[in-house]
């Protein structure tokens, strides 16, 4: 089957997702589709599959017309797509999940469910136990039963949405190979959907690279990595004088610094930021970048070497309740028993020794419990201690991890005030509300909901909350998704920010930013973090071959 | 006590346990699909209460018009009743479904308000004589030792009640609408994937849950406690919603749960008569202990172990019997983009 996409364009309110995207594919090829987050690239392929129909442009299946009114039509005609997460049901096992709504007869038939489901499995290479349930398997196993299921449906074009990540390096292997073999001897198309470069080498004919949205080429492999790199993040560098921070004091230092994070772990890295100093971090999505700035913000623990903040370790400390309220009650047992024995004999308040006994240890309980709550209470975490001595956190996740939806700004202004009060002054706030909304240009009222603000209004709103001063502000992806001018206004206000004494780390995936804003970058790749460049010294060729993991 | 007095007891208990056998077989295949009727109490009242009225007024005028019997009274009975709970059920799927509302505040809300109509509506028909299901034991398979006294020596009802949760057990693992069920309160995602409408198999299949449910509280006034009182039913519509989990979402082990559960109460009442100087209140106490203990041996890691030490060739099927998986959309509104 042959596939021509023409003019693809979806709009979603006002932003263009894709944008007059033309793309002619193949039988028996292998494409890469490359681009970073938000390029468009799921976007596409969700319009490819039927779970989208585009606002405008057409769709031809060996040169008739198509439009999908939903995914298992798509599929009917032959269009199946694999998601990162495969669309299977976890409480059944492999087998009725394989006979779910594959055909119309009443009864199911597990017994040949089973024997379709081995067999296809041999003939690419799967090895999936029928009867094992779905939420037994690995993420890998699950894409092979998936893949099964789409195989046997008759699917004539693939897409597979990132299908390596959290797989294991064999379950890849095996993965790449059917891959290849569907492609080359079963004339099938295959598209794979990525932002790791060295997959898409690995395994692709043919590359497409997308960015905001727009087709930016497509290549034939091989094709140099650098030349990818420079379509996946544009090229151009205008270049700002890069000063060098030698003297001046010391933020932040980490000294041999080894993180875990669930799916990621960096190594033995060192590095030393300096008042008013920028440093950038470049690397594909998931290298390493935003577990080094949760460490720095003492959201991740450090499980070797040192992170000193203005020379002193972040850590959380327990209130001066704390000791208090895990002694009291032992004292409280051991003298109120002692007082019965030695003053009254055991008898108190018409109480013998045993009920006496056990009503202090009531007590004590109680006092225990109360203990505990106000302990739990005051306790400081080590991110509340990094944020005490000055340092703030902007995660990319704006109403993830950012925001609390359904809040106004006002409420998230009360919330990020240096100082509480037990009962919130709203005049005050809202004073300041106003203040901080002029200062920081943000289109809504104190009573607007974040929700409500567009993604460029939710970034000024979440710079508008960080408190003045601040000693190292980490920034993950501070311009995703703005347009020219927000992002030159966000960075004006770092700088500014930076004027004053305060230290940056940020992310991003855009090398000009980084280049332009950073004194100095970190490049990582897989959890490993490059020597750190000056960024006056370097180019865009040099950081695709580190993002990409070559060390020049 | 003697045999013959232990198999009457038995007896007596699958008969007491039919509506709650319903209710739970109701309930369980309308969470199977992703929704929860929480109005199941107020349901299983108002459902009781027209059961009887309506048998109890269309024997009146049957008389009149010179037709003796109950037959065809009881028959129309459970079908307004079949109607009623169906009625309330497609009230929950509605507000869920279409206006996107929180499935648990509109069941809580629901049940309050029919359980209030029922007593309002039903306050001129109380403790009066009515029509009944028929007793009807089934010849030849009645005279088998033991299991024919327990299962086949009873009314119609009853023998309905055990064939619909064979049904729905059937119909539920054996078929592939039910698998298909089952899909859509697991990942209602996945199963739209596949070309399966989400919407309109939860509407179904909370209907006819919802009809099942009002067919158990007709079994109540019409087969165990015949007539109509106050709170008629004594909350047996909560104890089926805390069924459904202990039954793990599967209809042969909620009948047992409601068998379970009417086998508590039997027994309190024997332990009663044998220890008259100990409190009743222990003794009625007794079932939520067992209910409780038994909820948390199912939630428990010990069922594993159970599994573990089980011989190798029915490992398998054990675990698989024994596997307790909440439907994972349950309460979730599902729309389709």
């Amino acid at each position: 089957m042959r596939v021509e996409l023409q003019d693809i364009q979806k709009i979603f309110d006002q932003v263009r997702a894709n944008d007059g995207i033309s793309l002619v594919l193949e039988p028996g090829r292998i494409y890469g589709l490359l681009g970073e987050n938000g390029a468009g690239k799921s976007t596409l392929m969700k319009i490819l599959s039927g779970y989208q129909q585009p606002t405008n442009g057409t769709i031809r299946l060996d040169g008739q017309d198509t439009s999908f009114s939903s995914p298992s039509d798509a599929l009917c005609r032959g269009i199946g797509m694999l998601y990162q997460d495969p669309l299977d049901f976890p409480a059944l096992p492999a087998v009725e999940n394989y006979q779910l709504a594959y055909q119309d007869n009443l009864l199911l038939d597990l017994k040949s469910g089973a024997e379709h489901l081995r067999a296809y499995g041999q003939r690419f290479g799967f090895a999936i136990d029928p009867h094992a349930y779905i939420d037994t398997l690995t993420l890998g196993e699950r894409q092979q039963a998936e893949l099964i299921r789409l195989l046997s449906l008759g699917a004539e074009v693939l897409i597979l949405d990132e299908p390596t990540t959290g797989i294991s390096a064999e379950q890849k292997e095996v993965l790449f190979n059917t891959m290849r073999h569907l492609a080359h001897d079963e004339q099938k198309i295959i598209i794979l959907v990525s932002h790791k470069l060295e997959e898409v080498q690995q395994l692709c004919d043919e590359v497409v690279v997308l960015r905001q949205g727009k087709l930016m080429g497509t290549r034939s492999m091989p094709s140099p990595t650098s030349e990818l790199v420079r379509l996946m993040f544009g090229g151009e560098i205008a270049r700002a004088q890069k000063q060098l921070f030698e003297s001046g004091r010391c933020v932040l230092k980490m000294e041999h610094v080894t993180v875990r994070s669930e799916d990621l772990t960096i190594q033995d890295i060192s590095l030393t930021i300096r008042e008013g100093e920028v440093l950038g971090l470049a690397g594909l999505e998931g290298s390493g970048q935003q577990v080094l700035l949760q460490a720095c913000a003492g959201l991740l623990p450090s499980s070797a070497g040192k992170i000193l903040l203005d020379d002193a370790t972040v850590k959380g400390k327990h209130s001066g309740f704390y000791w208090i309220a895990r002694l009291a009650p032992g004292v409280f047992a051991i003298v109120i028993v002692w007082l019965l024995i030695r003053l009254f004999g055991g008898h108190i308040a018409g109480l013998d020794f045993a009920g006496g006994a056990a009503i202090s240890l009531l007590i004590s309980g109680l006092i225990w419990l109360i203990g505990t709550i106000l302990v739990a209470w005051t306790d400081q975490s080590p991110y509340h201690a990094f944020q005490q001595r000055g340092g703030a956190y902007v995660p990319a996740g704006r109403l993830e991890e950012g925001l609390i939806p359904g809040l106004t700004i006002s409420e998230h202004m009360a919330l990020a005030a240096p100082t509480h009060t037990f009962v919130v002054d709203w005049e005050q706030i809202r004073s300041q509300t106003v203040d901080r909304i002029q200062r920081y240009n943000i289109v809504g009222q104190p009573e607007t909901l974040v929700d409500g603000l567009s993604g460029g209004n939710q970034q000024r709103a979440m710079i508008a909350f960080l408190n003045q001063p601040l000693r190292l502000l980490l920034l993950e992806h501070p311009t995703r998704g703005l347009d020219v001018t927000s992002t030159n206004w966000i960075w004006e206000l770092f700088q500014e920010r930076r004027r004053e004494g305060t230290a940056i780390i940020f992310t991003s995936a855009d090398l000009d930013e980084l280049l332009e804003q950073s004194d100095r970058i970190a490049v990582f790749s897989g959890g490993v973090m490059s020597r750190i460049l000056n960024a006056g010294e370097t180019s865009v060729d040099e950081l695709g071959h580190l993002i990409g993991g070559q060390e020049l | 006590m003697n045999d013959a007095q232990i198999i009457k007891i038995m007896a007596s208990i699958i008969a007491q346990s039919a509506p709650l056998m319903l209710a739970v077989t109701g309930e369980t295949i309308t969470e199977r699909g992703g929704v929860i009727n929480l109005s199941l109490d107020g349901t299983m009242l108002l459902s009781a209460m027209t059961g009887f009225v309506v048998a109890l007024q269309s024997s009146l005028m049957l008389q009149g018009m010179g037709i003796e019997g109950n037959t065809l009274p009881v028959l129309f009975g459970f079908m307004a009743a079949a109607l009623v709970g169906m009625f309330a059920a497609l009230l929950v799927a509605w507000g869920s479904i279409k206006l996107r509302q929180d499935q648990v505040a509109i069941g809580f809300v629901l049940t309050l308000l029919l359980a209030n109509m029922a007593n309002f509506l039903g306050q001129n028909y109380t403790s009066i004589p009515g029509p009944s299901v028929k007793y009807m034991p089934i010849p030849l398979l009645k005279d088998l030792p033991i299991v024919g006294p327990i299962f086949f020596n009873h009314n119609l009802a009853i023998y309905l009640t055990l064939l619909v949760v064979g049904v729905v057990w059937w119909w539920t693992y054996k078929t592939q609408p039910g698998l298909q069920l089952r899909g859509v309160g697991d990942r209602p995602e996945s199963a739209f994937a596949r070309g399966i409408k989400v919407n309109r198999l939860r509407y179904i299949y909370t209907a006819i849950g919802g009809a099942l449910v009002g067919i158990g509280g007709a079994t109540y006034s019409l087969s165990i406690k015949i007539g109509w009182s106050d709170n008629h039913i004594l909350g047996i519509g909560w104890i089926a919603l805390a069924i459904v989990i202990f039954g793990g979402w599967h209809p042969i082990r909620g009948a047992f749960g409601a068998i379970l559960y009417g086998a508590t109460k039997a027994l309190a009442t024997e332990l009663q008569k044998t220890f008259p100087e100990v409190p009743v209140v222990l003794f009625n106490s007794l079932q939520w202990f067992l209910m409780l203990g038994v909820l948390l041996l199912a939630g428990s890691k010990g069922l594993q172990q159970l599994v573990d030490v089980a011989p190798k060739p029915i490992q398998r099927s054990l675990a698989r019997s024994l596997r307790v998986a909440a439907p994972q959309a349950l309460g979730k509104v599902f729309t389709e983009d």
